[in-house]
């Protein structure tokens, strides 16, 4: 167990592409750190390096109170979770657990009871003869867990180890890793791109973009406060919509219009905060023609074109509801359901 | 493929059998040559069924050679032929899988350029640079020496080749899995690359026996001490050697014993060896 710190991380690729420009993040010991961030934002890039995978171009690394920026992945006390499992395919589960246990070698009776102990936490005890090809998706994605678990390892790595799994086993597997996680209280970064496996998963969120950090923070304070329109759209399903400020000002209705943060020209407003009915306290009113009722089970979404804005608005509300097709519809936003950036910036004001 | 099609499957059928007959039938006349009596031949008839003379023509071949021409017993050129043929096999899958390790997982300077340097070499078979070759193994006072037979064929590109695409599909996060795991190149190539090649291994082994068990103008070129005939081109020594007419049925005799060591060959290695050239799961 122990704190990660990174300061100022770099990495430039060899033909001059950077991916990863100025990170600095702090992770406590004990912590659950989800990087998210679409293709190409860094974050698998920034994970290898933490373990080794990759150089660090520029800035310290420390993992521990040891900096590790020129050791080897193996002397960083650190284990990693593939996305496609990286089982060695000739050996038995077993010795898939104790390889890494064997090449440092630990005595012979340690091995088989860490491996032995893990098969067991994870309920792969009986498959330790077997050799991966064997095995279910979900089964390998426990052996693979399993590798990591046994070494007993200062901090976790995983690097989007649910993807590969079908929907229901995803879900499954995403709380039996949280839970793991609780009961070992083992530093670990968990890299994803499903905001859902991020947002349910995390104790801090940080959100990439570019190569930098967009933002850092409890998943609950980055979904209700997005620090740019960028996190705004990519935290949230359906996707927070945009409406120029300018635009409320001028077909808005409404008590909140006048409240609105000064200097904001971008306003955004999460589907699930988009009522049918007025609500109490501030807020404003905007009108527009039913495009397309998406009935989703539980919920549904609505899709509204607002007469002189290009983009649909989405409404997410509860059940089936009772608006039609091509009707005209009003729907209400409390005022402090409103989120106001700065176009320009893309930065959220206060 | 249409099942009931009778006219096709006896076409099918007329197709391989026909291919079948064309490749067994030589081997047919050569077993049964070697079955029959010195005097046999001299009529120029060759005949199509098996002789009275088998067991003596063998034990003569085996025991005895045609020491009235010069020729020694072939378990000799049997013993000989073995021991290049696996010289050089053994050489040519260490040296090709090491330089496809190499080649695949190392970053070093000028790496795609040895490759290719590597891979042209594909167009310099033996037969191409067999005079600046025999140059250089005389000029080490190679010849007539079991180093002189295997080393100068033991370099191959396309065992190389092969290994490289091989290496090339085995996912990279083996690799990295196995460097957190602490496991460094030469581990990782014990642990993990050579037991996931060992059915290409398996299947070049093979290819590369009879490879080098067949070679025949490369031997004939560098021996001339009886010492070190091979069997392949120790059959050629007795159809020429000798004035007398050639005894057909002790050269079939030890053409059939010739054959025999790669047909065992495949025999023992064939699961492995179909394995190998069919299976992609990894």
């Amino acid at each position: 167990m122990a704190t990660i710190v990174m300061d100022d991380l770099h990495k430039v690729y060899a033909g001059g592409v950077k991916a990863v420009t100025g990170i600095s993040l702090d992770i406590a010991d004990g912590e659950m750190i989800v990087l998210v961030g679409p293709s190409g934002c860094g974050k698998s890039t920034l994970l290898r390096m933490v373990a080794g995978l990759e150089t660090i171009s520029d800035g310290t690394l420390k993992i521990g109170d040891r900096v590790v920026n020129n050791l080897e992945p193996a002397e960083r006390d650190i284990a990693m979770v593939f996305q496609n499992y990286a089982l060695y395919p000739h050996m038995t589960v077993f010795n898939n657990l104790a390889y890494g246990l064997r090449n440092r070698k630990f005595p012979k009776a340690e091995i088989d009871r860490r491996v032995r102990e893990a098969a067991e936490m994870l309920e792969i005890a009986q498959f330790l003869d077997r050799k991966p090809r064997n095995l279910s998706g979900g089964q390998r994605q426990r052996v693979a867990m399993g590798r990591a678990l046994v070494r007993e390892p200062a901090a976790f790595l995983f690097d989007e180890p649910l993807s590969n799994l079908d929907a229901k086993l995803r879900v499954q597997m995403r709380v039996e890793i949280r839970q793991l996680q609780k009961r070992l209280k083992t530093t670990s970064l968990y890299v994803t791109h499903d905001q859902l496996e991020a947002l349910t998963m995390a104790d801090r969120l940080v959100v990439l973009n570019g190569g930098k950090i967009e933002q850092v923070g409890t998943p609950m304070d980055v979904f209700s406060k997005p620090a740019s329109v960028f996190v705004a759209g990519f935290i949230g399903s359906p996707a927070m919509n945009m409406i120029d400020a300018a635009y409320l000002h001028d077909k808005g209705e409404g008590n909140a219009l006048p409240a609105l943060p000064q200097g904001a020209d971008l306003i955004g407003m999460r589907p699930d905060d988009l009522l049918l009915t007025a609500p109490q306290g501030p807020h404003l009113r905007l009108s527009g023609t039913v495009a397309l009722l998406e009935p989703a089970g539980a919920e549904s979404h609505i899709y509204v074109m607002l007469e002189g804005n290009s983009q649909p608005i989405t409404i997410r509300v509860q059940g089936l509801p009772t608006v039609l097709e091509g009707a005209q519809v009003d729907f209400y936003a409390a005022l402090d359901a409103l989120h106001p950036f700065v176009r320009e910036t893309g930065l959220r004001v206060a | 493929m249409v099942e009931n099609d009778r006219w096709g499957i006896f076409f099918a059928h007329l197709v391989l059998i026909l291919g079948v007959a064309l490749v067994v039938f030589p081997v047919y006349i050569a077993v049964i040559a070697s079955t029959h009596p010195s005097g046999t031949f001299v009529r120029g008839v060759m005949p199509l069924l098996p002789g009275p003379n088998a067991l003596e023509n063998y034990r003569t071949v085996i025991f005895e050679g045609r020491s009235r021409a010069g020729t020694p017993p072939i378990g000799g050129m049997l013993w000989n032929s073995f021991v290049m043929a696996m010289a050089i096999t053994v050489g040519k899958l260490s040296i090709s899988i090491l330089s496809a390790f190499a080649i695949v997982y190392f970053r070093f300077p000028f790496r795609m350029f040895f490759f290719w340097v590597i891979f042209l070499t594909l167009m310099l078979p033996v037969e191409v640079r067999i005079v600046p070759t025999f140059q250089v193994v005389a000029d080490l006072g190679m010849l007539n020496s079991f180093a002189g037979l295997s080393i100068p064929l033991i370099a191959s590109a396309t065992a190389t080749f092969l290994f490289r695409q091989f290496f090339m599909t085995v996912p990279e996060e083996l690799m990295e899995a196995a460097r957190v795991d602490g496991a460094g190149p030469l581990k990782f190539f014990k642990d993990i690359l050579l037991p996931l090649s060992i059915t290409n291994i398996a299947a070049l082994f093979v290819i590369m026996f009879i490879y080098g068990w067949n070679q025949y103008l490369w031997p004939l070129l560098i021996t001339t001490d009886p010492e070190y005939y091979t069997i392949v081109m120790g059959i050629q020594r007795m159809v020429t050697g000798g004035d007398s007419e050639p005894l057909w049925h002790l050269v079939m005799a030890t053409v059939v014993l010739a054959a025999l060591p790669p047909i065992l060959v495949i025999l023992f290695m064939q699961r492995l060896f179909v394995k190998g050239l069919t299976e992609t799961e990894k």
